[in-house]
């Protein structure tokens, strides 16, 4: 008998964007149903779920239209039930921090992964890892701050940015080895290194975390939709 | 030493900085305004957005809030009176978040290409440009705002650009109001709320802006 829940998550496995909602879910101790979404072949269901952007995580709660774009749905898991466990901080200016790292997270760091793998020349390459290690040092500074001293971005415990960030540790891992280099080098950056070991072995994240063989066929799929540039 | 509580950096024609002069005067915050030259760009604004070095900036008590959607969910929550800027139920509230995240990702650029771009590009930046604003268009539908009866945060993220539209149906060659009258009389309300038409300069002194803009960097 199939389970029902009352909240689903249109998804697919390999996407850390997805995960990263998994992982909150989790944390959060939420029962949800996975809806798995073959994204070379789009369902009715997404397409009529995120008619603005087609794309995937996608939650739906009960009866409620969908909730698209996932730091957005982990904003309204917080709000939906305040007294679970809560990501986001309480202080107003420490959730404007953290909303303003997780922007920075979404739109300028993660983005450069996508641009290395399209990016065919070799010092193409090199200018774009140039920017990961520039990247990386900021959010070691952010890390430092954050954490006070602590295990993780929240503190003593998983809260927000290690979800926002954390999410994307396997993908990276990947993405390193095809192209040597390694992200969270313990030299360069050895708390956020210190941090990602930590936060990929935390039971909410490394239950949600896909394989190799699914993280290579996601990317043979994204080498056909978003091929990388000519030379 | 005297220092203001709440301090704006900002940049006078910037949509972004205007939606924080809105929302500021919606709440009824005193502040000090500081104008930024963004050609030759002061300490402070590195100080205090050291990571993108952009307007607006909002300064607290001497701590930066950066990004204009980050500011405002801020000022709402700090100054936590009336008018509520964000939706009060949670789900209402992902909405809000969903399309202040649409204009932000598609309202800009696209508007840039309307007056920025030439020949068949600027005629392609034209078309996506309506058809983002018909999108936003039928979010609205026949509601006084964007989300309903009360005036707030997706209104502010979008009301800015109107500001900007003479100088799109100038630059650009279109007439916005043909292709979206419904946009264009929910922008009219908005207007009728003194945080608007306080805030929002001169259409004409926009276009004029951005003229001067084209000849400096040669557009």
């Amino acid at each position: 008998m199939a389970k029902h829940s009352e909240i689903k998550l249109i998804g697919t496995p390999a996407s850390p964007f997805v995960n990263r909602v998994q992982f909150a879910l989790n944390l959060k101790s939420i029962n949800y149903e996975d809806i798995e979404e073959n994204l070379a072949c789009k369902s009715e269901l997404l397409l009529a779920s995120n008619p603005v952007y087609k794309k995937v995580p996608v939650l739906l709660h009960a009866d409620k239209p969908p909730i698209c774009e996932s730091q957005i749905i982990i904003d309204y898991l917080d709000e939906m039930k305040p007294d679970l466990y809560q990501l986001l901080p309480p202080v107003s200016l420490d959730r404007a921090n953290c909303r303003f790292w997780a922007t920075y997270i979404d739109t300028k760091f993660y983005p450069l992964y996508d641009e290395l793998r399209r990016t065919t020349n070799k010092a193409g390459k090199e200018a774009i890892k140039e920017q990961m290690i520039e990247s990386t040092q900021l959010l070691e500074e952010a890390f430092i701050k954050s954490s006070n001293g602590k295990t993780y971005f929240g503190g003593d415990e998983v809260r927000y940015l290690d979800v926002v960030l954390g999410c994307f540790i396997r993908w990276i891992k990947y993405s390193d080895e095809l192209h040597d280099f390694n992200t969270f080098d313990e030299v360069r950056i050895p708390k956020l290194a210190k941090w990602a070991k930590k936060v990929s072995s935390h039971e909410a994240l490394k239950s949600v975390t896909p394989g190799t063989e699914t993280l290579a066929n996601i990317f043979g799929l994204l080498n056909v939709y978003r091929p990388p540039y000519d030379q | 030493m005297g220092g203001s509580e709440v301090v704006l950096l900002d940049f006078w024609p910037s949509m972004f900085g205007m939606r924080v002069r809105i929302a500021l005067a919606e709440k009824g915050i005193e502040y000090e305004y500081k104008e930024q030259d963004l050609a030759n760009k002061r300490a402070l604004l590195y100080e205090m957005n050291p990571v993108h070095k952009k307007i607006p900036v909002l300064i607290h008590k001497g701590k930066p809030i950066n990004d204009s959607g980050i500011i405002i969910q801020y000022i709402d929550e700090t100054w936590n009176k009336k008018p509520q800027l964000m939706p009060s139920d949670p789900y209402v509230r992902a909405q809000a978040r969903f399309w202040g995240d649409y204009v932000d990702k598609k309202v800009y650029v696209a508007s840039k290409k309307t007056w920025a771009l030439k020949g068949e590009e600027q005629e392609k930046g034209k078309k996506e440009f309506i058809e983002i604003l018909k999108v936003l268009e039928g979010q609205i539908g026949d509601k006084p705002y964007f989300l309903g009866e009360s005036f707030g945060y997706v209104d502010i993220a979008l009301v800015t650009f109107y500001s900007w539209f003479h100088t799109c149906e100038t630059l650009g060659n279109c007439n916005i109001e043909k292709e979206c009258p419904k946009l264009i009389a929910w922008a009219k309300r908005c207007m009728q709320r003194e945080s608007v038409s306080k805030t929002l300069p001169d259409s004409k002194k926009i276009y004029e802006f951005c003229i001067e803009m084209k000849n400096q960097f040669d557009f």
